[in-house]
């Protein structure tokens, strides 16, 4: 029985230990001094671990700004995300109005069409209203998310009907009744919708690659791979490049994981 | 006052759910379905600076794409991607979910989240770190590989090993996702079952195939038409690690539609990819279907 279980996690550990090693590793170069990790057999630790690497970064390099830009673009696509889908899912759990369920059926429907599919009319419809190279165009596609009203509206389900009846005959208007009841009763799918959209924003690329051309605009995914055509030798460099790009959402997830892996499951349920 | 309630009630839907839906009609409906009237355009550089030159030329962009063997590079490059990624990226998280689930496991959470921590981490980042892991002289990979004598093999370099190269990337990175999708069905499956066919006397493998993949042969369908989709949909791994190459050897559907939409102007060529690419998905998925439908997991 014993040996069993010391078997059985010493397993586990070994898998576990293969999946995050390309993340410790990329974390060890980071610290090596330029060069250091061009050799055979590749070093495992730094022989003087430094900051010089991350200071190129922000001082040759300008990484702070992309950083800046990636949190304020994360940060509106969240907040955005939340006013769009929130009360949406919330309407077609809970409020009767006329084609709710068509409506609903034909959003489900639209899920097998992936989001790639109209990204070129979309660049075309952007560059009409004047918003390519804008964050208002690298924003655009949180607005219309149809996983988190799905998510709000399948959280909403449980929610009885007769708190909101008995806040109706109390004379409540369907805008308090939102914002007094519902929101503190969703508390847990915002944290995990907004959680959500943070990461989903945050490690996007294709999109903001597309739409945002100036380089002053550009996020940290989109910097760093532009980085890395250019200093394809300087491994050091970019591991450290690596590590401030996923650092944050790495640890935001860590911290977070309960909301996060509550909404993975709620999410894959639907289908 | 009832009546006047329900008018109401359905005024305050309407305004609830009618910004998310206008964006919805707005930015991804509306432009999926212009992607196919486009694709009968021909769309190029001229007509972005006037849109006088844009004329419409039937299935003439389909054509030519067929006519296109950097297409059919494309084509066949996420066709391999497909057959040979999914069998490997469905697989393995089940037997890691089997792992973490089974009841003889210590600091269960502790593994979990490990092996799940890639799948949150930035696509680009880690494509630059696996870049560097799959380095012919210096990566890791070709370093522990000469442990055990293998020659070292030039994993982006050559046309025959960049794609089991990117797929290796890709197995690593959805990985967590697909196990934690088993974990949570595995947990569905009645332990007294399990428990009961044991006594029985059945083996594991009888167990795994009479109690096990029965319960979670929904979950197994789920797993397996998304992870074909996100196969159909590789990006920015190819962007990062090989830019298509070698001799067009990792060039996907999408990259080959990003180049031709977004490199070359020709958005009317590119909707065409687009397309396409969404007929393949939706083949694939209704074929799954039809086999599970069959199987009776449905």
């Amino acid at each position: 029985m014993r040996l069993r279980r010391a078997t059985i996690t010493l397993l586990a550990a070994l898998v576990a230990f293969v999946t995050a090693a390309p993340l410790f590793w990329m974390l060890s170069v980071s610290f090596m001094a330029p060069g250091e990790a061009s050799a055979f057999p590749p070093p495992l630790l730094p022989a003087n671990p430094g900051l010089d690497n991350y200071r190129l970064l922000f001082t040759s390099f300008g990484i702070g700004r992309f950083l800046a830009n990636s949190l304020l673009v994360s940060a509106l696509a969240t907040l955005l995300a939340l006013i769009f889908t929130v009360p949406a899912g919330y309407a077609f759990a809970k409020l009767r109005f006329r084609g709710r369920d068509a409506i609903f059926r034909l959003l489900v429907a639209a899920l097998v069409v992936p989001g790639q599919i109209g990204m070129l009319p979309l660049f075309l419809e952007l560059k009409a209203m004047g918003l390519v190279n804008s964050y208002a165009g690298a924003l655009v596609p949180w607005l219309a998310g149809i996983f988190g009203i799905f998510l709000v509206r399948q959280y909403c389900l449980s929610i009885p009907d007769e708190m909101l009846e008995a806040a109706r005959i109390d004379g409540a208007g369907e805008g308090q009744i939102l914002r007094r009841i519902v929101l503190p009763i969703l508390s847990p799918v915002i944290v995990t919708l907004a959680l959500f959209v943070f990461l989903s924003s945050w490690n996007d690329f294709m999109w903001p690659l597309i739409i945002l051309a100036d380089q002053h605009l550009y996020t940290l995914p989109v910097a760093l791979a532009a980085m890395s055509r250019q200093h394809v030798q300087d491994n050091e460099l970019m591991m450290a490049g690596a590590v401030v790009t996923t650092l944050p959402v790495l640890i935001l997830f860590l911290s977070l994981q309960r909301f996060y892996l509550a909404g993975l499951l709620a999410g894959s349920v639907k289908g | 006052m009832t009546a006047w309630r329900r008018v109401e009630e359905a005024r305050a839907g309407w305004l609830m759910a009618g910004p998310a839906l206008a964006a919805i009609l707005l930015f991804f409906l509306l432009p999926a379905a212009a992607s196919l009237v486009l694709s009968f355009t021909d769309f190029d550089i001229y007509a972005l600076a006037d849109i006088g030159n844009l004329r419409f030329v039937g299935l003439q962009n389909y054509q030519r794409l067929l006519d296109n063997p950097l297409f059919w590079k494309a084509m066949t490059n996420s066709l391999l991607f497909v057959v040979i990624g999914t069998p490997f990226v469905v697989l393995l998280p089940l037997f890691a979910a089997m792992l973490v689930n089974s009841r003889w496991l210590s600091w269960r959470p502790l593994w979990r989240v490990a092996l799940f921590a890639p799948y949150v981490t930035t696509l680009v980042a880690t494509s630059v770190v696996w870049r560097y892991l799959l380095h012919t002289r210096y990566g890791l990979v070709n370093y522990l590989l000469s442990r055990i004598d293998i020659a070292p093999i030039d994993w982006l370099g050559s046309p025959t090993a960049s794609l089991p190269a990117i797929l290796l990337f890709v197995g690593w990175k959805t990985f967590g996702y697909n196990m934690i999708i088993f974990l949570a069905a595995l947990q569905t499956v009645p332990s007294e079952l399990d428990e009961a066919a044991r006594i029985d006397g059945a083996g594991r493998c009888t167990r795994l195939r009479h109690v096990t993949l029965p319960a979670i042969a929904p979950t197994l369908l789920l797993v397996s038409l998304l992870t074909v989709a996100a196969m159909f949909q590789l990006f920015a791994e190819p962007y990062v690690m090989t830019q298509g190459g070698p001799a067009g050897s990792t060039v996907t559907i999408l990259y080959f539609m990003y180049e031709e939409g977004f490199k070359w102007w020709n958005l009317g060529s590119g909707a065409a990819v687009a397309f396409l690419l969404f007929l393949c998905i939706l083949a694939v998925t209704l074929v799954q279907l039809g086999v599970a439908k069959r199987g009776g997991a449905l």
